[in-house]
């Protein structure tokens, strides 16, 4: 049997580290902050949790330190596009190419090894029902993000901040502000979702072991229309993807294959929804 | 003359350069290294007798990838797909060196071409995705990389693989399908190459009525929307071009040592990465991509020597260049954008 809960298991596990950065994601992008730096802010999470966990012995320390490092990686894209008013796309590249180099550098002089570090005594996050506690966490932050952006007066004014900020500074509500708390909640975010990599779905810290997973949760952002629900279902088409493609190396398809297909369904799920969002555009207006 | 030197040590450039500088003597002194001394094992590993001939094969990819970034982003487009299309290039230019029925001479010249038509080609496919699709190209050039990746590391493993290796590796070129290299060294016809696809930039960019058009659209791309120039065509004509110089770098990496295409040896080194830094460091001007592009060829095959002798690893210099990358980001500002908001102006104003 092809589609049955081994295989949903493994989409929930695939899928919880992209759905966390990609909350983060939308929230940036709903307070008008294109961040692209969401690779790189996962990646400075694994090192972290991974490094403090280790130190600790506690998998939980190191959760915590991977929200609060990454967290203050963000402040670099807060500081450089909100305060300094730079180029967002520049900025978000250059802080991914940072965390790989960076987080290279301290996996060398830190641990002292190269390429990956993985140790028997390091410890991960326990399971629970099979799945770590942040899959249980992203998904009440799915429903957190979506009650805060539709009801509550933070999210409103968030939004309005995205859409005219001239017209919310107006109202008293400093654009700034918010942005800066977008940007930092996207970077807390994105720790844990960097703690769920490296101490949730294995144990270890490897080299880049993002691997475009950052731009997968950016690609999520669009197709979810930034908001948390649709970025759910994205994130969920991503999970399958990757969860289907390690079933069929099982059945005899080689890697390359079945590594290449979470990016060829994201891309054509990219397809599918602005061409049908091109077709009804002409309807029903200047809608998106 | 004073003018210019004050004018160009004020340059947020200059200011980038200088404060990566500085941040990383700060990580050498964190790590309990002598930050005068790694820098210098950086400058004589990469500049000495020893190292030039690293540094100029380095450049070449490096320049290589740089131009392929720096064309289109001279017009705000950023492609993000260049390790797929190098890659694509680069098998393409092993199967034409390994199947080819010319003479040894011609199919190298078939192989570079066949390289820069599949890496335009795919290229072209990431411009039709933003033009006919609409998804940014930025994402589907980036998306488009992995699968292309993904091919060519199934191909060199499987239907290609040279029989008897334990790598994933091609068969050899045959005798004489290689870019003749100077003297002994490893440096090839490929950096001449390379380095006449900059003067041809240079020379488009400054003196064609196609460059005034690109310069003009990164400027201000309303302006020259409103003076003609068609933004979808411009788009396909410098992604086409910067596929072709990807496919390029791709294919001279597969003529030179060690003649055949090894599975990771094109993307590990990240050229790519490193390409698009110095594109962006140079904001994509002719003269400053290829200053850049040496400036960091000089760090990657520096830091080697640095991490030999001072045991500083060599991942510094990596850090290096994201630093000045980031100094620089924060006080660029590429034409996407201000468009952005000029277009929600346009549709208030309606």
């Amino acid at each position: 049997m092809f589609l049955d809960s081994d295989l949903l298991m493994s989409a929930l596990r695939a899928l919880t580290p992209i759905l966390l950065a990609a909350l983060g994601g939308a929230v940036c992008e709903r307070a008008g902050v294109f961040n692209i730096g969401l690779e790189g802010m996962m990646l400075m999470g694994c090192f972290t949790a991974v490094a403090t966990s280790w130190f600790t012995g506690s998998p939980w320390l190191g959760v915590l330190a991977a929200a609060l490092a990454a967290a203050a990686y963000s402040l670099i894209l807060a500081v450089g596009t909100v305060t300094l008013r730079g180029d967002a796309v520049v900025l978000g590249i250059a802080m991914n190419l940072l965390a790989v180099g960076l987080t290279s550098f301290l996996l060398r002089t830190v641990f002292g090894v190269q390429g990956t570090f993985d140790d028997p005594s390091l410890l991960g996050l326990p399971l629970i029902g099979g799945l770590s506690p942040l899959a249980y966490l992203s998904w009440a932050a799915v429903a957190v993000a979506s009650v805060m952006l539709s009801r509550h007066v933070w999210g409103l004014r968030l939004r309005g901040v995205g859409e005219a900020p001239d017209a919310a500074a107006t109202l008293g509500v400093s654009p700034a502000k918010y942005k800066y708390a977008a940007v930092l909640v996207s970077g807390v975010l994105c720790g844990l979702a960097g703690a769920q990599l490296a101490l949730g779905n294995v144990t270890l810290f490897t080299e880049n072991m993002t691997a475009g997973r950052g731009w997968i949760a950016v690609v999520a952002v669009m197709l979810g229309r930034a908001l948390p629900l649709g970025v759910l279902l994205a994130a969920l088409l991503f999970g399958l993807a990757e969860a289907a493609g390690f079933r069929l190396q099982g059945l005899g398809l080689p890697q390359q294959a079945t590594d290449a297909a979470p990016y060829v369904v994201t891309l054509g799920a990219l397809f599918l929804t602005t061409a049908r969002r091109r077709r009804t555009r002409p309807s029903t207006g200047a809608a998106v | 003359m004073t003018n210019r030197i004050s004018g160009a040590l004020r340059s947020p450039i200059t200011f980038s350069v200088l404060a990566g500088v500085l941040i990383g003597a700060l990580f050498l002194l964190g790590t309990g290294a002598d930050p005068i001394a790694a820098y210098e094992a950086v400058l004589t590993g990469s500049l000495g007798a020893d190292g030039i001939g690293s540094t100029l094969t380095t450049l070449t990819s490096v320049l290589g990838m740089a131009l392929a970034l720096a064309i289109p982003l001279r017009a705000g487009l950023i492609n993000l797909g260049g390790d797929g299309q190098m890659v694509l290039g680069g098998i393409t230019a092993a199967v034409t060196g390994l199947y080819s029925p010319l003479p040894a001479p011609l199919t190298v010249v078939l192989a570079l071409l066949a390289g820069m038509a599949a890496g335009a080609a795919y290229a072209t496919l990431a411009a039709l995705c933003e033009n006919h699709l609409g998804v940014p190209l930025l994402v589907s050039s980036l998306l488009l990389s992995y699968p292309a990746v993904s091919l060519a590391s199934y191909l060199a493993r499987y239907p290609l693989k040279e029989p008897g290796s334990s790598l994933p590796q091609t068969r050899a070129m045959p005798d004489g399908v290689a870019l003749p290299s100077f003297g002994d060294s490893t440096v090839t016809l490929g950096l001449v190459l390379v380095v006449l696809a900059a003067a041809a930039y240079g020379f488009t960019d400054r003196r064609t009525a196609f460059g005034y058009e690109i310069r003009m659209t990164g400027l201000n791309a309303r302006f020259s929307a409103y003076a003609g120039v068609e933004r979808r065509g411009l788009t396909l004509k410098l992604m086409s071009v910067s596929g072709a110089i990807a496919g390029l770098v791709g294919a001279i990496g597969v003529l030179s040592f060690p003649y055949r295409f090894v599975d990771g040896s094109l993307t590990a080194p990240g050229y790519t990465w490193t390409g698009l830094t110095a594109a962006l460091l140079a904001t994509a001007a002719p003269l400053g991509t290829v200053i850049a592009s040496f400036f960091f060829a000089v760090l990657a095959v520096g830091g080697l020597a640095m991490e030999r002798t001072t045991e500083v690893p060599r991942e510094l210099t990596q850090v290096l260049q994201a630093i000045v990358i980031v100094f620089l980001a924060a006080r660029l500002t590429f034409p996407r954008l201000p468009r952005r908001k000029a277009e929600v102006k346009a549709k208030e104003a309606v």
